[in-house]
């Protein structure tokens, strides 16, 4: 009976081996590259630096470390403003998610939350909370906390009702039915939700660099624009996207070890 | 031989049943979900110790709804569940569901999903680890321990959701539609597995399927539903002497073609009278 079984095992289809992902990726991210060198070496506007005029730039910005400095500055509202926006975000939409009455006070506020722009709002934030810390704080949360806990509340809405009813036909208390069933179930829509929403808490942070006061990266790509220097400029702009890029890889791989570890499996095989 | 109790009373089942003792009875199992629809009325039922009772019906007739009931997963409006003679209010440890959708989590692997009810009872890693290994060999899945579902075929989920409900230990195994994910060959060998493990075991089972056949095949009594609000139309016993035959024998006996065929006339008398409508 078990060799009928052993027979009958599932073969997914063939996917690519890491050899040919790697070799499409790096295809793409040449065409990309390649692309860029070639718009600014026609080039399509003196302000349009060429790829490697820009590399230059930016290797120059890390030995000085005028970068280090830039990311010091720039690290401070974003790392305290995504924290707060991650840790509160994913427990008020969990308990959105949980309870009724949570949800019916949550929901509207957040939802319009997520549909103003809030980047109109900055003038407003820095009337209030000044050009500190504080201000900058505000525009990272705003921008990334309504992504959030909207994602982490439609996740936990939509856990598995087969597997809830699974964990409670044995007895599972609500403790248990919300730790071992609905928090890993709904962690996918979570981390998809956390994910853009760091991406929308540097949006932030840039935003208020240039709007509130100029400091740290935004201070650079301001300065660098208007002393003409765009090599530094895009320099700037293209370690913000290469860092808000392996942050948003590094929580994949974090949900992929802590929640998921059969989509390790799976990226595998 | 076949034996038909019409609108059976709990004592008739007693009297077709007397050698077995009553685990689970259901008494006036009403059930009305919000919006009206009233899925069951006035539910009796008996179920014997040891054997394996099939709910079947048409669709919708609350077959489900009432598994679900005795499983404690869902309220009935009105009536009362005992199992063992104490009322029930909720799930329990002296009964385990087997889900039609297998229910896995997952990303758990075989060893931790088989593992999962006895780590809500609390019981210790090592324990339940050692358990866990035991029912999944006993279901034929010795060396997936460590795979997940995705990795797993129909069938394979299955087997470890069925080793998942036995490692609890529990009475009473609840079956909805265990085998309706499964294609025919693996449905005839699971149900081979499956009479062979409740006998090693000596479970109470209470079974939900749409097959007929699978219902006469592996049954000690079939429950005839009626269509919507469902209702007992009648007990059937069909009494399948297995001793020496093959499956295959027992599937050609006349006895066991005679006992579908009465069923399916039911069934299609229900049919034509819903096109009626």
């Amino acid at each position: 009976m078990s060799r009928t079984l052993v027979d009958s095992v599932y073969i997914p289809p063939e996917t690519s081996s890491f050899d040919t992902m790697i070799i499409w990726r790096t295809i793409s991210v040449l065409f990309v590259f390649g692309s860029w060198e070639i718009a600014g070496r026609i080039p399509i506007s003196i302000a349009f630096p060429t790829f490697f005029e820009t590399m230059t730039a930016l290797f120059e910005m890390i030995m000085d470390g005028r970068l280090a400095h830039a990311y010091f500055e720039t690290l401070k509202p974003l790392l305290v403003g995504v924290g707060i926006s991650a840790g509160f975000g994913v427990l008020i939409g969990t308990s959105m998610g949980l309870y009724r009455s949570v949800q019916w006070l949550g929901e509207p506020i957040f939802i319009v939350m997520q549909a103003a722009p809030m980047a109109a709002l900055i003038p407003l934030v820095t009337f209030v909370y000044g050009i500190g810390l504080a201000a900058k704080v505000c525009a990272v949360v705003i921008l990334a906390a309504p992504i959030i806990v909207l994602n982490s509340y439609k996740a936990v809405t939509n856990a598995n009702v087969s597997l809830i009813q699974m964990c409670a036909s044995f007895q599972g208390s609500r403790v248990q039915q919300i730790i071992r069933v609905i928090i890993p179930d709904a962690s996918p829509m979570i981390f998809a939700g956390l994910r853009l929403g760091v991406a929308a808490g540097f949006i932030g942070v840039i935003l208020a660099e240039l709007l509130i006061t100029p400091t740290g990266i935004g201070d650079l790509i301001t300065y660098h624009r208007s002393v003409a220097e765009y090599a530094d400029m895009y320099a700037a702009i293209f370690s913000i996207i290469l860092f808000a890029a392996v942050t948003i890889g590094l929580l994949e791989k974090a949900e992929i070890a802590y929640f998921r570890p059969e989509r390790k499996k799976k990226k595998g095989s | 031989m076949t034996t038909v109790i019409a609108s059976p009373t709990q004592e008739e089942h007693s009297r077709v049943n007397d050698t077995a003792q009553e685990i689970v009875e259901v008494s006036g199992i009403t059930k009305v979900y919000p919006g009206g629809t009233v899925a069951l009325r006035g539910v009796d039922l008996a179920f014997p110790k040891g054997k394996m009772t099939t709910l079947l019906g048409p669709s919708g007739c609350g077959k489900t709804t009432l598994l679900k009931i005795i499983a404690g997963l869902l309220d009935a409006t009105e009536g009362v569940v005992r199992v063992n003679g104490k009322e029930v209010s909720g799930p329990g440890p002296e009964r385990a569901f087997v889900f039609q959708d297998f229910a896995l989590l997952p990303w758990a692997t075989v060893l931790t999903n088989v593992g999962f009810g006895l780590e809500m009872q609390g019981v210790d890693k090592a324990t339940r680890e050692a358990k866990s290994r035991s029912y999944i060999t006993k279901v034929g899945l010795a060396g997936f321990e460590d795979n997940y579902p995705h990795e797993l075929s129909g069938g394979m989920r299955q087997r470890v959701g069925l080793a998942r409900a036995l490692a609890v230990s529990a009475d009473v195994l609840l079956m909805d539609e265990p085998f309706s994910a499964v294609d025919e060959q693996t449905r005839r060998l699971f149900q081979e597995e499956l009479l062979r493990l409740l006998a090693m075991e000596n479970k109470t089972v209470i079974f939900v399927t749409h097959s007929i056949e699978e219902a006469v095949y592996v049954s000690d009594q079939i429950v005839l539903l009626s269509p919507r609000p469902g209702r007992i139309n009648r007990v059937v016993i069909p009494g399948i002497e297995r001793d020496g035959k093959t499956p295959d024998e027992i599937r050609r006996e006349p006895g066991f073609l005679d006992t579908v065929e009465d069923i399916w006339d039911t069934l299609k008398k229900y049919l034509d009278e819903e096109r009626m409508v």
